[in-house]
């Protein structure tokens, strides 16, 4: 069967026999549901249903450009967001005249993004095996997890960075109160993130079977080595998705460490616009991040689409 | 494993083996031994503590009360190491329950090398070696899901056989494979029997039980009602709660 039947149509409103005739599978004039190949932004096939997305796709771009164009400030918003020689020169930035290049600074950006990527996968990992036990003699630990879990998910990140990168270096202890404000602001970001991916984690390994630790467990094998070699790889693949997800809001969220006075690429627009008084630089800053971005969630889909087909082939043998 | 008794040839003695789910009392009693090299079945309507009673066996789900002895060493009871008693009782499931992100080699392999620290070479060479001797030579490099129900369950046997345990215990290892599926994997079984191995067969599949078993049990409300070679079990059973169970079995056409 066809899956796409079952989808909804985004031409289905208007076709000659109104929504239902789509979904109840008549044939309607146009065969809407009959071509179902690979990934579709535009689902539902046939030129017709392709026509009519096209041409309703440029009538609501079309309809936001001119609201855009005719509103009464636009000239004005045009020349302080979008001004080609503001937004080169904050890209490349002037230390002379007092303003960062924001190119340069989503560097910074990307380097805590990274550091923070690789310390959430590893210590909430470590969290969610925590809480997974069942042991009597990690009964300790796993109360500190779950006090620590619903602190850092009920906490809002940007009060989270606010604290650690004020309240350590006030301190005034040896190194750990002498550290960058990027190393504060990763602090920050893994321990707040960490409390989101453990949960992730769990949702992963639970929803491996539990005839796959039986299995495990029947050839001998020790509750870690299942742990390591059957339960944790199949949890993994199944969280992928959900994982990549959370990282795309990581790469944005690092752009909150700029409030400690981090020159990242938020902090480094803010500056030009407070020195030039034009804007340009953060739509540089917002173009960064969509580079930054949009690969990685493209990157998503691909692993979803991947998995679903992968589930499909499963069903069939 | 403690308390060694005189050398016997029992493979595995249980006694007294209680064992309840919340109120639901599942095992009330069972006593049964299987000795080296004997095929015992295990019959009985489901829910009637089959599959619980191989499950305590394997140690996979503790035991309220009673005693299980594995080759005349005690396993149930303090201070005994599970994962050390598992390496020597094999169990395979209705389900197969093989690891479905490693391709067939792998999933035989595993325990050896990681659980037994046989080097990877010789536990591959063993594991080509059984898939070779059960039809499924060239198999080794798929995934499980590119693999039919049977050969899914004959790779299942070899992952348990791989661990060369004392004794195998089978849990209704045909009821979730189509029909004309089942012959192959009871073939398996057959030759596994022929061979010598001690088996403990939970099954529906009566014809096969009369044909393989030394001696058939039969199981309800989790207590062997009937202990007896199959010819006097299936022919003229003693207990009235047995011949009602097979009239059952005979006119659902399935003996």
């Amino acid at each position: 069967m066809d899956d796409s039947d079952y989808r909804g149509q985004p031409g289905g409103p208007l076709a000659p026999g109104g929504p239902l005739s789509g979904m109840a599978g008549s044939p309607a004039p146009g065969s809407f549901g009959t071509t179902g190949r690979g990934p579709r932004l535009l689902t539902g096939g046939g030129r017709r249903a392709t026509a009519i997305s096209t041409a309703s796709t440029l009538v609501v771009i079309g309809a936001l450009v001119a609201i855009f164009l005719v509103a009464p400030g636009s000239g004005e918003v045009r020349h302080t967001f979008f001004s080609p020689h503001d937004m080169w020169q904050s890209f490349i930035g002037n230390p002379k005249k007092g303003y960062y290049s924001v190119g340069a600074a989503i560097w910074l950006n990307i380097r805590m993004f990274l550091a923070a990527e690789v310390l959430i996968l590893v210590f909430s990992l470590v969290i969610a095996l925590i809480r997974q036990s069942t042991s009597p003699v990690l009964f300790p630990l796993r109360v500190l997890g779950v006090i620590y879990v619903d602190l850092f998910r009920g906490v809002p990140l940007l009060l989270v960075i606010l604290a650690i990168g004020f309240g350590v270096p006030a301190l005034e202890l040896p190194v750990i109160s002498h550290q960058p404000l990027a190393v504060y602001g990763v602090t920050a970001l893994v321990l707040s993130y960490s409390a989101y991916v453990s949960e992730v984690y769990r949702a992963g390994l639970n929803s491996v079977h539990r005839s796959q630790v039986a299995a495990a467990r029947s050839l001998g094998l020790s509750q870690w080595t299942a742990m390591r070699y059957v339960i944790l790889p199949q949890a993994v693949r199944n969280i992928i998705p959900p994982l990549l997800n959370d990282f795309i809001s990581l790469q944005k969220d690092t752009a909150l460490v700029g409030v400690l006075g981090a020159i990242e690429a938020n902090n480094a627009a803010q500056i030009y616009g407070s020195t030039v008084f034009n804007y340009s630089s953060f739509t540089v800053a917002a173009i960064l991040f969509l580079l930054l971005t949009i690969p990685l969630a493209r990157f998503t889909d691909h692993l979803i689409e991947r998995d679903r087909r992968r589930r499909l082939a499963g069903e069939v043998t | 494993m403690t308390e060694r008794e005189p050398a016997s040839a029992e493979a595995i003695r249980i006694e007294g083996l209680h064992k309840s789910f919340g109120p639901n009392q599942v095992l009330k009693g069972v006593d049964l031994r299987v000795a080296t090299h004997e095929v015992v079945c295990l019959i009985g309507a489901s829910g009637s503590g089959k599959s619980t009673l191989l499950r305590c066996a394997n140690l996979l789900e503790p035991i309220d009360a009673g005693t299980i002895w594995l080759g005349g060493s005690r396993i149930t009871g303090a201070g005994i190491d599970q994962n050390l008693v598992r390496r020597h009782v094999g169990i395979v499931f209705q389900s197969f329950n093989l690891f479905p992100h490693m391709t067939v080699l792998r999933n035989i392999t595993l325990a050896p090398t990681k659980v037994l620290r046989t080097p990877r070479a010789e536990a591959e060479e063993e594991a080509r070696a059984l898939l070779d001797r059960f039809g499924l030579a060239g198999r080794q490099g798929d995934y499980p899901d590119r693999l039919s129900g049977g050969q899914q369950q004959r790779v299942a046997i070899v992952r348990a056989l791989a661990m060369k345990p004392q004794i195998m215990l089978l849990d209704e290892v045909t009821s979730a494979l189509d029909p004309e599926l089942v012959a192959e994997v009871l073939d398996v079984i057959r030759e596994l029997a022929a061979g010598g191995m001690t088996m403990l067969i939970a099954t529906h599949e009566m014809g096969f039980a009369r044909d393989i078993a030394r001696r058939v049990c039969f199981l309800e409300e989790g207590r062997i009602i009937e202990d007896a070679p199959p010819a006097e079990l299936f022919t003229s059973p003693k207990d009235e709660r047995t011949q009602r169970f097979l009239r059952r079995i005979v006119d659902a056409g399935r003996l």
